[in-house]
């Protein structure tokens, strides 16, 4: 057996609890809705959100102040027999997103969701309630574990969650848009399986830090790799196994869009990113990375021209949900090689991440808007939005400040991240990626612009209205879109926060000593830039 | 031929013919059962990784078995959900296919939604 890593701790550290109850506490809510019914709805996710961000804060704060990881080995059994739960800094900061958005989506809810006195108990809104939280308690299991056959559990919560917010509305419609989001992550699931067992077979554990002290470039890896690769792009919906995304995520009621595509396809990405620089460090070499990239610049470009297209505005976004995460696999490339030595230290690594953030307070306050806006007019045709920011100000101050955000324009989250990224393709001597990226996000101010130079023009006769909408919920889309601008205040450069819990060095970094090979083999990827 | 390398074969077998269908048929419930046969394919794989384990003495590496048992489970409530939906979907439309040129394709149109 291998000693496991120096700087992995393999018992429980005094706040590993934390981890649990992360996970538990959506489950326990899942479970108290079940029982009670619709009756005590509210009540129960009013005390559970709150706990559940609480919970997330204090594990954001531990890992802050102390440092280092929290780890929770699940019932003593340490790995690679048993199951390791463990947040690092990149963790802990997924975790407090992951909470801040379903706890806006919460309260974004309450008026469309949260009245279920006058309706039967298994009404939508009961439904939406059970999906929120199990869309929470999985994307915390995915975060914070630290085992491949554990994840892809996680990984299926994540997708039975994900399903039927797609089709609660019930129409033919959205029913189909469901089904082609299942089968594709039919298809995504069994290839992660797949791989899960070639992994095991060749290596003998599933353990990720126990994996990557073993795991050698060979065919068997490499086959692992690409399979599992192959099965989480078609559930992160990554140009071109997208087709599924654009007709599920609008054809959700709002505050369902919000999670499925602020925070749902990041699930995938996060374990994509787990695998290939955790569990397969050795594994990644120039081509691949450079394959991962070449899909996102696809999805870049292909999704921001499709988004101009769109004349529905949930279309659009959704479009842009697409080119968004393309720009997420930009980590590959310009992380991987880092010329500051290990991958984390580099700007790639904090850019992407900062991405991945700032995308989902961003695009989550961007599809409130549309379901505001949508309220309010009867219809999201982008023809009908003239005159709308008289109606809706708020909203569409919303949608501006959003959308500066996937522009990247200082100073904003998106410019932070598409900066620091910027940077990378410099330092990395990858130009090629920064053409692409300015390109985005010129076709992101195209298609932003184009919804909102139709909102604040001015018509003679102001736009029939269908309805009115309560101004809590305008500032709720609000606070998100400024907690995204916000995120620009973050210093330009490589976050420590990002690099807690991972090896300072690759030099002494105890999965590169224990296989000689591997430090050869990421040290190639700088001479072969150009 | 020894049962391990025998039931070895059979798995990626299984696993070609399930990938084939999956990407090759264009109706739904096709493609579901197409999941199934990918999915038998991976189990038979964990039961021969299961028994590989097992030249080191004991009768069988128990990990495999755990796993795959859970990933029969998840299999099934994945079929099970998939096949709701199409249900469901065939009541709401009269077919179950995801072809968009439907009869109905008129009405969602003017969906204002």
């Amino acid at each position: 057996m291998m000693p496991s890593p120096a700087f992995l701790t393999n018992t429980t550290t005094p706040d590993g609890f934390l981890l649990v109850l992360a996970i538990v506490l959506p489950v326990i809510g899942i479970l108290l809705l079940f029982a009670l019914g619709g009756r005590y709805v509210e009540r129960i996710v009013l005390l559970l959100v709150p706990a559940g961000a609480g919970v997330a804060a204090a594990v954001f704060a531990t890992v802050w102040r102390g440092g280092r990881p929290l780890v929770y080995i699940v019932g003593d059994w340490e790995p690679p027999l048993g199951i390791a739960l463990r947040a690092d800094g990149l963790s802990a900061a997924m975790m407090i997103t992951v909470a801040v958005v379903v706890g806006a989506t919460a309260l974004f809810a309450r008026e469309e969701f949260g009245r279920p006195r006058q309706q039967s108990e298994a009404g939508a809104p009961l439904v939406f309630w059970i999906l929120l939280l199990a869309i929470w308690g999985a994307l915390n299991i995915i975060v914070v574990s630290d085992d491949l056959f554990n994840l892809y559990v996680a990984l299926e919560l994540l997708t039975f969650a994900a399903v039927p917010l797609v089709c609660l509305k019930g129409s033919e419609e959205t029913i189909k848009a469901a089904l082609r989001y299942m089968l594709f992550a039919l298809f995504g699931s069994v290839l992660y399986l797949l791989g899960t067992v070639l992994i095991y077979g060749a290596y003998g554990t599933l353990d990720i830090a126990l994996l990557a002290g073993r795991v050698r470039p060979e065919p068997v890896a490499w086959i692992a790799a690409a399979v599992m690769t192959m099965g989480l792009l078609a559930k992160t919906a990554l140009f071109p196994f997208h087709l599924w995304l654009p007709p599920a995520h609008a054809g959700a009621p709002a505050p369902g869009s919000a999670v499925l595509s602020a925070l749902v396809v990041k699930g995938s990405f996060f374990l994509i990113a787990r695998l290939w620089f955790d569990a397969m460090p050795g594994v990644m070499n120039f081509a691949a990375t450079q394959m991962l990239a070449t899909l996102g610049a696809g999805a870049i470009l292909f999704g921001s021209v499709l988004a101009l297209r769109q004349q529905r505005l949930k279309l659009l976004i959704a479009y842009s949900t697409i080119a968004q995460v393309g720009y997420l696999f930009f980590i590959f490339p310009l992380a991987a090689g880092a010329a500051a030595g290990n991958p984390w230290s580099g700007f790639g690594w904090t850019g992407g991440w900062m991405q991945l953030f700032s995308h989902a307070f961003a695009k989550a306050a961007m599809f409130m808007a549309a379901g505001l806006i949508a309220e309010t007019l009867g219809h999201d045709r982008i023809a009908g939005f003239g005159g709308i920011a008289q109606i809706l100000p708020v909203t569409t101050f919303t949608f501006g400040i959003a959308g500066l955000s996937l522009m990247g324009v200082p100073p904003s989250g998106g410019f932070v991240a598409k900066w620091l990224l910027l940077q990378a393709t410099v330092m990395e001597d990858q130009w090629w990626w920064a053409a692409v990226m300015l390109v985005g996000g010129l076709l992101a101010g195209g298609y932003v612009f184009l919804v909102l130079g139709k909102a604040l023009s001015t018509t003679d006769a102001p736009p029939k209205t269908h309805g009115s909408v309560a101004r809590s919920r305008e500032l709720v889309a609000l606070a998100l879109a400024l907690c995204a601008f916000s995120l620009g205040l973050v210093p330009l450069r490589p976050s420590e926060f990002l690099q807690i819990g991972r090896p300072a060095t690759p030099a002494v970094a105890p999965r590169m000593k224990s296989v000689p090979l591997l430090t050869m083999q990421s040290n190639p990827l700088r001479g072969r830039g150009l | 031929m020894s049962a391990v390398t025998l039931f070895g074969l059979c798995g990626p077998a299984l696993v070609g013919l399930g990938l084939f269908g999956l990407i090759t048929n264009p109706q739904p419930l096709r493609k579901i059962i197409a999941f199934n046969l990918l999915g038998t394919g991976t189990f038979l794989l964990f039961g021969v990784i299961a028994r590989r384990g097992a030249a080191a003495g004991l009768g069988g590496d128990p990990v495999p078995q755990a796993l795959v048992i859970t990933g029969i489970v998840v299999a099934f409530a994945a079929t099970a959900m998939a096949i709701a939906l199409l249900l469901r979907l065939f009541q709401e439309s009269g077919a179950a296919s995801l072809d968009s040129s439907g009869p109905n394709d008129a009405s969602e149109a003017t969906d204002p939604s």
